[in-house]
This record gives structure tokens, C-alpha cells and sequence, in this order.
């Protein structure tokens, strides 16, 4: 099977001239369907860009990024916007929609669904509230939630446009063990029954077991260790 | 098909980023609003005013109009020889003529003895003048010397004549400075150009002018015959007369005297200038209020591009905000134009009234507003950037 991910000699840098700071060097890693990636490494070493990379969100200057086959660098905008409706992106922090209720705040990811019914749109939303613990906050505006139950909310949206590529940054920072590990269990689900690849940052050592497989990040390169590609 | 349209529907994310914020919304249309009426008083008032310019115009009972071409307005009428419309008389078309004097006179008011202009019509009793037909016993009233039929929707300024009539009083006063009595009332109506109006015979109008030339007059009415094609007369007329009179339709008498005032006096400009401030300042304030609203929502915004919400979808938010700002201003905007020009109406005495049309005018000037400064607005959603969310 083709891989989801395939990044090849990627390379990004910020800046000009004299600032002009290397981020990512030469880095390339594969993510099949199916299979969930941790990528872990100090805070500063280019995870957040390479997820911004992979989610079709910045263009690719050097290397080549190729997601569910398609080469992104080069891609027109438009190319890139329609990818990124097949990327489930879970953000840290809070980018929900303030004026919507937590159910509303599913269904924008739900609505992006082309050909579903209001009705079945709503249903969807609300079935993934459940699932990540949330059914007695549906039409709670974001201000009335904790970071953790936010947090929760963002992952039901991201998982209700039926993504085929999951990006996580640190999905579970701000839940507490129990929350985490059933969130984790949840993305692992996901990935097996539906054969979605998924890319997780995290810091976080008490789910380090769900990967299939591990990727250390420093200074902008995998590590050896890790730099396995079949 | 409506089910289906009802099924794909979406979260309503303009109703909501509008009404989840309500003190800015209430700001937002207290301004619309503000604008909006500011617009409907100017607009009324200029409306109003060349409305009321001709409320004797279209009182008279007449086909086609002869004036001098030296005349300019109701206020400026210049004589030309009566001759004229005996001329005219003897095309086959016509029926019948009414020749008037036409000026503005000096009024003293009998209570306070101060002096005004008022506008005074001087016509032979036995001719029609207005085809309101409860005039003609009153004209007969006017066969005698130094009598005139005085308007009771007058201003006040001239006096409580109409009181002092019905009390039963002989009502006398002087114009031009000579001695005349009030012989009966009318009903007329106000206009910008002349305050209040009186009516008296032919004979009377020229001892209260005595320098007027003799045979002049300063409109002619004319009269068809039924079936009888005006334009084709105007034009007849027109060719056939010296160049001493001007043929005028009443239609186009009308629009003379009111083209008088929309071009000739500064009045129309300013209304114009008036509501176009309204316009201006309420597109401001949309502005501001729009362009606030996608600043502070920048990073949701953002997370939207990143989830694949393409960027006219993200627009169209923004239109949506405007429009449901522009009808949500305009209902009360509606509501208070029509409140003050019950006030205006009542207070002055001035035709305003809400017609369909500037009711329409007024709406698609604050949807323009609205829609103007969204798209203003949506040049701030270029800066979201999807990469920055994280």
C-alpha cells in the first residue's frame, strides 16, 4: 500500500539574509494507513512546522511532501485547500469558534461533508461529543468549558469531517491521565478501523505505548534511532 | 426540493458571530438606523418641498397652461397679453379658457396688523378655476368689490381669519394697502414658495395692482375637448403663437415649478447633501463595526481555512453580516422615519409622507452601505493565515 505521508529530503527555513534560520533539514519519514506515529523532541526542534507542512497548510520550499500521493510542493492553493479537507488537524490551544455551542463547533468540521443531511451533519456531531466524553455539554459555548473539555471538543471536530490523515499537537497537554488515554485509545481506533494514518506530537511519556511507531526530533532532523523507513 | 435546500443547510455563522456579541450589535444598528433615518428626514423633506411647490398647480382645473417665458417660478410669474390665450381659443381642440392673474401681495394680519406675503390668484368668478367643484358658490361671493376667499390651511402668521369667519365676525384687512374683506374660506394648502393663499375676482386683483398692464395676465388655462390629444396641441400652440407665451401641459406646469426648485435654489442640493452625510456616516460606522468583528475572529478564521473552508465560503460570512445588518437596521430605521414625518406633517403643514419608493431608496442605500463596508471588511480575512493556528 501506498503510503499516507511520504516526506523526501524536506528542508524549510525562516527568515532572510542574515536571520535566516534552518528549521527542518533533510528530513524524510513515512506514514502508512493504519498506523499511528508519535513524533516527540524538545520544544523548538520543528515539529509544529512539520505538522503545518504535512496538513497542506504552508508551501513546501525544498524536498518533497507527498500526501495520499500528492506532491505538495508546488501545489496551487486551491490544491492544497482541498487536500486539507482530508486532513483531520487537532490544534493545541484554543481556536474553537467562540459564538458557537460545542455541537456547533463540531458541525462546522461535520459540514464540510458533502451530501449529508442536516439532520445526519447534527447526528455525526454528536455522536463524536459523546465519544470523547462530552454529551452533557453539547450546547455549551467554549467560555463555559475547561481546557480539557476544549481540548475534547476540538478532536470531535476534527474527527467529524472524517478525516483519512490525522495531525495532532499534543492532543492530550491539557487532559488529565484518564481523559488522555482515552482520547489516545480513541485516535488508535480510529486508525485501525479505518485505516487512517494518524502523526502525533506529544510530550506527553503516559501514551508513548499506543505508537506503532516512535520518532525522535532534534534540531530539525530525526533522529538516527528512529529514522527507519521499510 | 424546499426540503432538501432545508437539509443542507449549514450552522448560520454570521446570525451567530452577530448575535453573540449584542452589545456590538445593538451599536451596530443604533448606527444603521441612525443613518438610515437621517436619510428618510432629508430625503422627505426635499420630496416633501417639491411636492408642496405645486400643491396649487395641481388644484387647477385645466388641460394645458400658458405663462410668460420671462417666468421662473410661482414666486417670479411675469405677465403676457391675455390676447394670447383668446388666440389660443380659436383652435377647435379647445373648450374652454380661464384667464388669471398670478402674484405675490402683501397681507397685514388683522390681529397684529404686521405685513406678509401671500399668494393671491385673481380670476373672473364665472370661470372655472380648481376642479374641486365646491368652489364655484363660493366664487360667486367674489362678484362683489374688495372681497377675496382666504385659505384656511394658511400659516398662522396671517391671522386667526378662518376663527374669526367662522365666529360669525366680518373679517377686514388690507392688501397692498388698500381695504379688502374676507368673504369666505377655502381650503388650499401651503406650499415652500407662498405661505398662505387667497382668491379674489379679475376686477378686485387689479385695484389691488393697479401698475399691472392692461390685457396682462400671468396664466392662461386651457381646456380640451374631450378625445382632444394634448401634446399635439402643446405643439400646435407652440408654432402658432408669437414667441410672448410658453405651451405647457399641466403635467408640465407642474414639473416647471418643481424644476424651479431642484435646480434653481440650493434647497435640493442640500436634502441631497444631507442624506448623502447620513449615507457616508453610517457607512463609517458599518465599517468599523465590521472590520472590528473579523479582526478579533482572525484566528477562527483562520482555523476554518485550515479545515478546508475554502475563502469565498469565508466571504460569504461576511456579506451574510452585512446584510442581516442592513435589514435589522432599516426596520426601525422604517419605524421612526414614518413616527417623524407624522411630526414633520403636523407640525408644518408639509406634504412628507413615506412613499414606496424612497421606503425602497432608503433600503437598498443602507444594503449598499452595508454590503460597501463588508467588502471592505473582508480585505482583513486576506491576513488569516492557516499556518499560524498552531
Amino acid at each position: 500500500m501506498a503510503a499516507m505521508v511520504h516526506l523526501e529530503g524536506l528542508r524549510h527555513s525562516f527568515g532572510s539574509g542574515v536571520n535566516r534560520r534552518q528549521v527542518l533539514q533533510e528530513i524524510s519519514l513515512c506514514v502508512d494507513a493504519g498506523e499511528v506515529v508519535l513524533l516527540t523532541g524538545p520544544s523548538g526542534c520543528g515539529k509544529t512546522t512539520l505538522l503545518t507542512l504535512i496538513g497542506a497548510l504552508r508551501q513546501v520550499q525544498e524536498g518533497s511532501v507527498k500526501v495520499f500521493g500528492e506532491e505538495l510542493k508546488g501545489a496551487s492553493r486551491a490544491a492544497r485547500l482541498k487536500l486539507r479537507r482530508r486532513i483531520g488537524m487537532i490544534i493545541q490551544g484554543h481556536n474553537l469558534l467562540r459564538c458557537l455551542t460545542a455541537e456547533q463547533n463540531v458541525q462546522m468540521g461535520a459540514d464540510l461533508l458533502q451530501g449529508l443531511s442536516y439532520r445526519a451533519r447534527r447526528d455525526r456531531s454528536r455522536e463524536w461529543l459523546r465519544a470523547v466524553g462530552l454529551s452533557d455539554h453539547l450546547s455549551k459555548l467554549p467560555h463555559d468549558l475547561s481546557g480539557g473539555q476544549k481540548q475534547r471538543v476540538s478532536i470531535a471536530r476534527a474527527l467529524a469531517a472524517r478525516p483519512q490523515l490525522l495531525l495532532a499537537d499534543e492532543p492530550t497537554a491539557s487532559l488529565d491521565s484518564h481523559t488522555g488515554r482515552e482520547v489516545v485509545e480513541l485516535l488508535k481506533g480510529l486508525a485501525k478501523d479505518q485505516g487512517c494514518g494518524v502523526l502525533m506530537v506529544t510530550h506527553d511519556p503516559r501514551i508513548l505505548d499506543v505508537a506503532d511507531r516512535l520518532v525522535q526530533m532534534e534540531d530539525g532532523r530525526l533522529s538516527k534511532g528512529a529514522f527507519a523507513i521499510e | 426540493m424546499l426540503s432538501r435546500i432545508w437539509q443542507g443547510r449549514r450552522i448560520p455563522l454570521a446570525w451567530l458571530l452577530l448575535t453573540r456579541q449584542p452589545v456590538r450589535l445593538a451599536v451596530a444598528l443604533a448606527g444603521i438606523a441612525f443613518a438610515g433615518i437621517l436619510m428618510f428626514m432629508q430625503l422627505g423633506f426635499r420630496d416633501g418641498l417639491f411636492d408642496a411647490s405645486v400643491t396649487i398647480h395641481r388644484l387647477l382645473d385645466t388641460d394645458l397652461v400658458l405663462i410668460s417665458p420671462r417666468s421662473s417660478s410661482s414666486v417670479s410669474m411675469a405677465g403676457f397679453p391675455s390676447r394670447r390665450l383668446v388666440q389660443a381659443m380659436a383652435d377647435p381642440d379647445v373648450e374652454g379658457i380661464t384667464p388669471v392673474h398670478w402674484n405675490l401681495l402683501l397681507w397685514r394680519n388683522p390681529d397684529t396688523r404686521s405685513t406678509r406675503s401671500i399668494l393671491t390668484l385673481g380670476f373672473e368668478p364665472a370661470d372655472p378655476l380648481f376642479t374641486d367643484p365646491s368652489l364655484t358658490p363660493k366664487a360667486k361671493l367674489l362678484q362683489d368689490r374688495g372681497r377675496v376667499l382666504f385659505d384656511e390651511l394658511s400659516r398662522p402668521e396671517f391671522g386667526p381669519v378662518a376663527d374669526w369667519f367662522r365666529s360669525g365676525r366680518t373679517v377686514e384687512s388690507e392688501i397692498n394697502g388698500k381695504k379688502i374683506r374676507v368673504a369666505g374660506l377655502v381650503g388650499l394648502g401651503t406650499s415652500f414658495g407662498a405661505d398662505g393663499n387667497l382668491l379674489t375676482s379679475h376686477e378686485t386683483f387689479l385695484e389691488l395692482l393697479p401698475n399691472t398692464p392692461p390685457g396682462s395676465i400671468e396664466v392662461g388655462l386651457i381646456r380640451l375637448r374631450a378625445g382632444a390629444d394634448a401634446d399635439s396641441l402643446v405643439e400646435r400652440l407652440q408654432r402658432d403663437l408669437p414667441d410672448d407665451v410658453s405651451v405647457l401641459t399641466k403635467d408640465g406646469f407642474i414639473a416647471f415649478e418643481q424644476n424651479y426648485w431642484r435646480s434653481s435654489t440650493s434647497i435640493g442640493f442640500i436634502f441631497t447633501l444631507g442624506a448623502a452625510m447620513g449615507f457616508v456616516v453610517g457607512c463609517v460606522i458599518v465599517y468599523q463595526i465590521l472590520y472590528s468583528d473579523v479582526s478579533d475572529h482572525l484566528p477562527e478564521y483562520a482555523t476554518l481555512m485550515a479545515m478546508g473552508y475554502r475563502l469565498p465560503t469565508l466571504l460569504g460570512v461576511v456579506a451574510r453580516e452585512g446584510i442581516l445588518l442592513a435589514v435589522f437596521g432599516y426596520l426601525p430605521a422604517y419605524a421612526a422615519g414614518q413616527g417623524l414625518y407624522l411630526l414633520v406633517r403636523n407640525a408644518t403643514q408639509l406634504p412628507v409622507s413615506m412613499n414606496p419608493t424612497r421606503a425602497i431608496t432608503v433600503f437598498i442605500l443602507i444594503l449598499v452601505m452595508c454590503m460597501g463596508s463588508a467588502t471592505l471588511a473582508m480585505r482583513r480575512l486576506g491576513d488569516a493565515d492557516p499556518a499560524e493556528i498552531f
